[in-house]
Order: structure tokens, then C-alpha cells, then sequence
């Protein structure tokens, strides 16, 4: 009948489109970050059909959701650094980017605290270096001596504190849900399709490669994706031109339905993706005398992290039994509650990924953030945006940060890492 | 689904700003606006006419805050900032002298400001003007700055308030009343601001807990007197049919209970 969905031929719901120009595998934040970009730079309506394809719709493991959202430039990597200061002031303009007609306005919930970082007498050093590299790339930190630390926050308690860091602006926390629903909503408005399925296979035709040293490689390029309906055999093949693995904690899971990793030992094919899903627990601890309004987000020099969550005196912690050593003067406190999430963890070098792979020539990946993907998302969905429609990077400069160094097995290591 | 899918547009929705104009303090938009709004919601033509408008008075915005290079190369920080301030209709008062800078009712000002141009400022009053984070960058080079009035400014936000740090060694007074846009996250970063003595948080419609912001800023800027927000404000009140002693265990009770 004329406007009613009716049809006599029975189709599943939820389907695919058979034929997408790209496909983004993982409908999480950096997956639909990127959605966002490609048409935000094909300016023509629909100009590019971009298929965003997530497993699961409660998104109940996804590691958006379950983060602490917190944003950071106190990295020691100019790359890191810029992704998240790109992303701090797309966070601070989001309603000229991602606003969509006769819908709420933007609202991150995004506190401005600060991260503040303390170091032992041994990686003080460190601390300097990296505070002078971040100056030189534009974030706004200062350093803090103990004297200064103590008048500033009278409630630390400072045993085996040299040195303090403290982000003055674009640091602090935010809801990533609000930040996921965003992008997602002003990606839909814009046309990007979603489907709620699992990417299952890939249909590719082989060519054969020789590279300068005389070895054959199996070189894939990807015609078809195969996506699974939820609870069913059931599944499309989508034609396809290009696809984005942004799959987070599964994303190795991906790469070896290609045959990435599953070749013998020494050729290019044995090396496979080192991403691969770490868990992580949360504790939400309740200190009715603990510190106000003016608590950082700490990071202690043993790694134990700790931030305010909300005014009635909860905070959130990585490893609660260590809070007592902690640098905080807690005299009572309880665990409230507790949730895990998995970190998209790079056992290489704990930094993104971000290119193409030899072997699959129209496979983007943009994964392995270890942590970081919420508050590097938007910039990396550009950067990826322009690898796809313009070849090569032209905001930020992420050429450190591509495929090849897992290939050359050439780690970039940050400092300080959580 | 589809339809609002079909048409979507790029820029600043009308329903959006008209949103967020309603929440800045505005206690019903005038019939003119209203009806404007109801024929939106009927016809293409008005949605995408008040579309114009609003993105049209966003670039307006972004054109007063822009950075005023020609000045501060030409003329110093301070002629350029004090030119910034009177373009926006705000007034200041250079350190060392005492009279105050103001443009007339129509905008108009004097260019006298430019004979002193090794003057910082000392008191700048913003009131009612559009500046935002951007603009802020114009004045960051006044470390003299001591008095800063932002009130009913309906484009301060949290991240205006987060870049105050760079006055962290000299503002003592800040208002910033009737700004609507600012949350308890914005006011987190005022702890920056070691030498604040003087802050006023009336009439921020964002603030669930009047009251308990004004006990934890406080306790952040031991120094500071906060106004604005009693403690009673968004406590619990207990019941009327009490009696007087169940009033005061009640009440004690009850303020337990709001911490």
C-alpha cells in the first residue's frame, strides 16, 4: 500500500546496502568519527555512501561507553599531542560541527580539572622533557614544585613526589556517550547507512606482488564484506570499495579473516595486527571527606589514576586497593561500584595505527589506541578521512604513526603511559 | 526518520539557537519570535530563512572575537586590547589612572586610549557583550588584569572560563552573574585564579545545586568570598508539620544528606 512498509515478499529488517563506497567495520567512537568526516569532506550529498557496520547496538562491551573520558596533552609524542588538542577544540566549537536541525544541542558535560601528573625523583627528567615538548606544540601545562603542589592542593599527601605537571586548559573530562551520540546522530542526518550486524568474512581477489627482496606476497583486495544479521545465519554481502578497520579491542579479530598473520614466520603475511583487547576495571569509590571541587585528574607515578566523578564526594579509580598509598589523604572510604571495559591494547607500542597494509591495498586502519581513542577520535577521524578521499595527510601529520613501523618493527614508545 | 534525513543542512539549526536564546535568561520570547518558530515547523522557506539568520549572527559573533593582528603588530597588546574592548562595547580603566574608558549609547568612542600605550588594564567591564574564548586571545598579554565583569555575556562559557588561567597571577575580582552558558565543569577550572577574592555566581540557570557549589568553590579558593548562591538554595526542606525541635534535627539532617 502507498505509505505503509508493507511489502508481500517477507525482507529481514536491518539490512545492508548491497553496494557501499566505504565501510567502516566498528560503530564506535572513532568508527563513526570517521563516518562523520568522509562527508563532511564530500561536500555533495551523496556524493560517498559510507556503511558504518557495529556488532552490537547496546553497545554493553564497546570501550566508548565504558571509558573514563578523560582528555589529555600531557603526552611525549607530538603526535599524541596534537591529536588531542585538534580534538579539544573541535570539543570546544561541537555545536557548529555537529548540530542537527530541530535536535538538543550538544551537551559533553565536559569539566575542565585538568590532569595532573606526579613524578618520582627518578623520572622527574622525563617529566621536563615532556613538559618541553608540549609547550612547543601548543598545549598549556605548567610544572609545579612540591612547595607549590602543597599550597595549591593542602589535602595530597606528597610521599615520593619530585615534580608535578598540571594541564591548565583543554584537559579534563567529558561523557563519552554524549560525544558517541553526537557524531552518530550528525553522521545519520548527513545519510551515512547504519547496520547492526557482524562482519564475518570478506570475498577479496588475489594478485600476486613481488617486493625488492624477491618475495611473493598474496596481495588482497577486497570486493565484498559479509555482514551477519544479530541472531541469525543470515548475511549480505556488501560491495565495496574501500574499508576502515575500526573495529577497537576486535580489530585483530578482522585483520586475521584476511589472512594478516596467519602466513609463516619471517614473510610480511606472519607479522599480525598486535592489537589485540586488554581489560581494564573501573572503581567508583565513595569519600565523603576526600577533595572538592578542585581534584585533577591524578596520575601517580606507580600508574594508579583517580578522578572526581559528580559533587557528592565519588571518584573513580584504576586499582583501589593501592589508593591508600596513593598520593591522596583518604581516612574512609568504599567501593560503591565497579565496571570493566577492554583497552584496544597495541602490544607493539601502545600507540595508534593508523594506514593501509601491504597486503589488503583498501583496508584503512585506524585502531590500537590503547586507551586513547575517545580523546584523540575526532582528529584521527579526520586524518583518516584525508588518507581515504585526499591520499595523504594534510591537518595533522600521522605518517609516525602508520602500519609499516609494526612491519619494520620499529616501536614509537611513549612515556608515562596509562 | 528518513524525511529528517533527507533534508539536513550544515549549518546552525534555527530550532537550536532559538533553544539556546530561550535558555539565556529570556523569560517567554516575544509573539514575533514564536510565531516565527510555529511557522518553521510548517514550512521549508521559514526554517531555512531562520536558519540564515542564526548562522549569519554566528558569523557575526565570530567576526567581533577575531584576533586583532593588525593592532597588536602595529600599536602594542595593550592599544590593541583596549581597542578590542571598546569595539565590543565593553568599558576598562588603564592601571595608574583613574578614569574609565566607555563608548557612548550609539557605540561611539574616543581614540585617546591610543596615547598611552604602555598602559596595562586593570578593571575591564564585558557586560552584555558577545565576547567568547576566541576573543579572549586578545586580552591574554594583560597580566595586570585585576577586575573582570562578564555579566549576562550569553556567549561565556566553560571554555572561556577554563582559559582565565592566564589571569591567575593578578584577577581579584570576577563576576559573572546571568551568564547561562556555564556549568559546574566551567567553574572547576576557576581554581587557577589563586588570587581571587571576589566571585559572583548569581543567576546561572545550569547550576542544579546552588548552594553546594558555593560551599565546594569555597572550600577550592580559601581566599575567595563567593556571592550569589545561598547555602539554603537546593536543600531539601523538611516538612512544615514538623515540630520546632524535629525542625533542627531535621535540618541538620537534611544538610548531611544535600553533602
Amino acid at each position: 500500500m502507498p505509505g505503509s512498509d508493507w511489502s508481500p515478499i517477507e525482507l529481514t529488517p536491518g539490512l545492508p546496502p548491497e553496494r557501499a563506497d566505504v565501510v567502516i567495520v566498528g560503530g564506535g567512537v572513532v568508527g563513526w568519527s570517521i563516518a562523520y568526516w568522509l562527508k563532511m569532506k564530500a561536500r555533495v550529498r551523496d556524493g560517498l555512501r559510507v556503511l558504518v557496520v557495529e556488532k552490537d547496538p547496546t553497545y554493553s562491551q564497546a570501550s566508548t561507553v565504558l571509558s573514563c573520558g578523560g582528555i589529555r596533552q600531557q603526552f611525549s609524542l607530538k603526535e599524541n599531542i596534537m591529536l588531542s588538542l585538534f580534538s579539544a577544540h573541535f570539543m570546544k566549537n561541537i555545536n557548529n560541527h555537529l548540530c542537527v536541525v530541530n535536535e538538543d544541542p550538544v551537551d559533553l558535560q565536559f569539566n575542565h580539572s585538568g590532569y595532573l601528573f606526579l613524578a618520582s625523583e627518578k623520572s622527574a627528567h622525563i617529566m621536563e622533557e615532556n613538559y618541553r615538548t608540549q609547550r612547543y606544540v601548543g598545549a598549556k601545562v605548567a610544572l609545579l614544585s612540591p612547595s607549590q603542589l602543597k599550597e595549591r592542593f593542602p589535602w595530597m599527601n606528597m610521599e615520593g613526589v619530585a615534580l608535578a605537571s598540571l594541564g591548565l586548559e583543554n584537559e579534563g573530562w567529558f561523557d563519552p556517550w554524549s560525544l558517541l551520540n553526537a557524531l552518530r546522530r550528525k553522521a545519520v542526518s548527513m545519510g551515512v547507512y547504519q547496520c547492526f550486524g557482524e562482519v564475518t568474512g570478506f570475498k577479496c581477489a588475489a594478485n600476486l606482488a613481488e617486493t625488492t627482496d624477491g618475495e611473493v606476497l598474496n596481495v588482497q583486495r577486497i570486493k565484498y564484506v559479509n555482514v551477519r544479521m544479530p541472531n541469525s545465519l543470515e548475511y549480505q554481502p556488501v560491495e565495496c570499495a574501500v574499508v576502515v578497520n575500526a573495529a577497537g579491542a576486535n580489530s585483530g579479530k578482522i585483520a586475521s579473516m584476511l589472512g594478516i598473520g596467519l602466513g609463516p614466520k619471517e614473510s610480511v603475511s606472519g607479522v599480525p595486527l598486535p592489537v589485540e583487547p586488554r581489560k581494564r576495571f573501573v572503581y567508583v569509590v565513595h569519600c565523603p571527606d576526600g577533595p572538592g571541587l578542585d581534584t585533577p585528574f591524578l596520575i601517580d607515578y606507580s600508574g594508579v589514576y583517580c578522578r572526581r566523578e559528580g559533587l557528592g564526594g565519588n571518584y573513580i579509580t584504576g586499582i583501589f586497593f593501592q589508593m591508600k598509598h596513593f598520593a591522596l589523604t583518604v581516612h574512609l572510604f568504599q567501593v560503591s561500584n565497579a565496571w570493566a571495559g577492554f583497552y584496544d591494547y597495541n602490544t607493539f607500542d601502545q600507540n595508534g595505527i593508523i594506514g593501509l597494509h601491504p597486503l589488503v591495498p583498501n583496508m584503512y586502519f585506524a585502531t590500537g589506541f590503547s586507551g586513547h581513542g575517545l580523546q584523540q577520535s575526532p582528529a584521527v577521524g579526520l586524518a583518516v578521512a584525508e588518507l581515504i578521499l585526499d591520499g595523504g595527510y594534510k591537518t595533522i601529520d600521522l605518517s609516525a604513526l602508520d602500519l609499516k613501523r609494526i612491519l619494520l618493527q620499529e616501536p614509537i614508545l611513549e612515556s608515562n603511559i596509562v | 526518520m528518513s524525511q529528517a534525513m533527507k533534508r539536513c543542512s550544515a549549518h546552525t539549526c534555527a530550532a537550536v539557537a532559538v533553544r539556546r536564546a530561550l535558555s539565556s535568561g529570556a523569560a517567554t520570547p516575544s509573539v514575533y519570535t514564536r510565531f516565527l518558530l510555529k511557522l518553521s515547523h510548517y514550512f521549508y522557506d521559514v526554517e531555512n530563512i531562520l536558519d540564515w539568520n542564526n548562522w549569519l549572527r554566528s558569523q557575526g559573533v565570530i567576526h567581533k572575537n577575531r584576533l586583532f593582528g593588525y593592532a597588536q603588530k602595529n600599536f602594542g597588546n595593550n592599544v590593541a586590547a583596549a581597542y578590542y574592548i571598546l569595539t565590543l562595547r565593553g568599558s576598562f580603566r588603564f592601571a595608574g589612572q583613574s578614569e574609565w574608558f566607555r563608548p557612548d549609547s550609539r557605540g561611539r568612542f574616543s581614540y585617546d586610549f591610543m596615547s598611552t600605550p604602555d598602559a596595562k588594564i586593570e578593571e575591564v567591564d564585558l557586560s552584555g557583550t558577545l565576547i567568547n574564548h576566541n576573543g579572549l586571545e586578545n586580552l591574554v598579554k594583560q597580566n595586570k588584569l585585576q577586575t573582570l565583569s562578564l555579566r549576562g555575556c550569553p556567549e561565556v562559557d566553560d571554555w572561556f572560563l577554563a582559559r582565565l588561567h592566564v589571569f591567575g597571577e593578578s584577577l581579584v575580582e570576577l563576576d559573572l552573574s546571568h551568564c547561562s552558558r556555564i556549568t559546574v565543569g566551567g567553574l572547576a577550572a576557576l581554581q587557577n585564579l589563586r588570587k581571587l577574592e571576589r566571585l559572583d555566581i548569581s543567576g546561572l540557570p545550569r547550576l542544579q545545586n546552588p548552594g553546594l557549589v558555593r560551599i565546594l568553590l569555597e572550600e577550592m579558593l580559601p581566599h575567595c568570598q563567593v556571592s550569589g548562591a545561598e547555602y539554603e538554595q537546593g536543600l531539601i526542606q523538611p516538612d512544615s508539620q514538623e515540630q520546632t525541635e524535629g525542625h533542627h534535627e531535621a535540618s541538620t539532617h537534611t544538610g548531611l544528606r544535600h553533602l
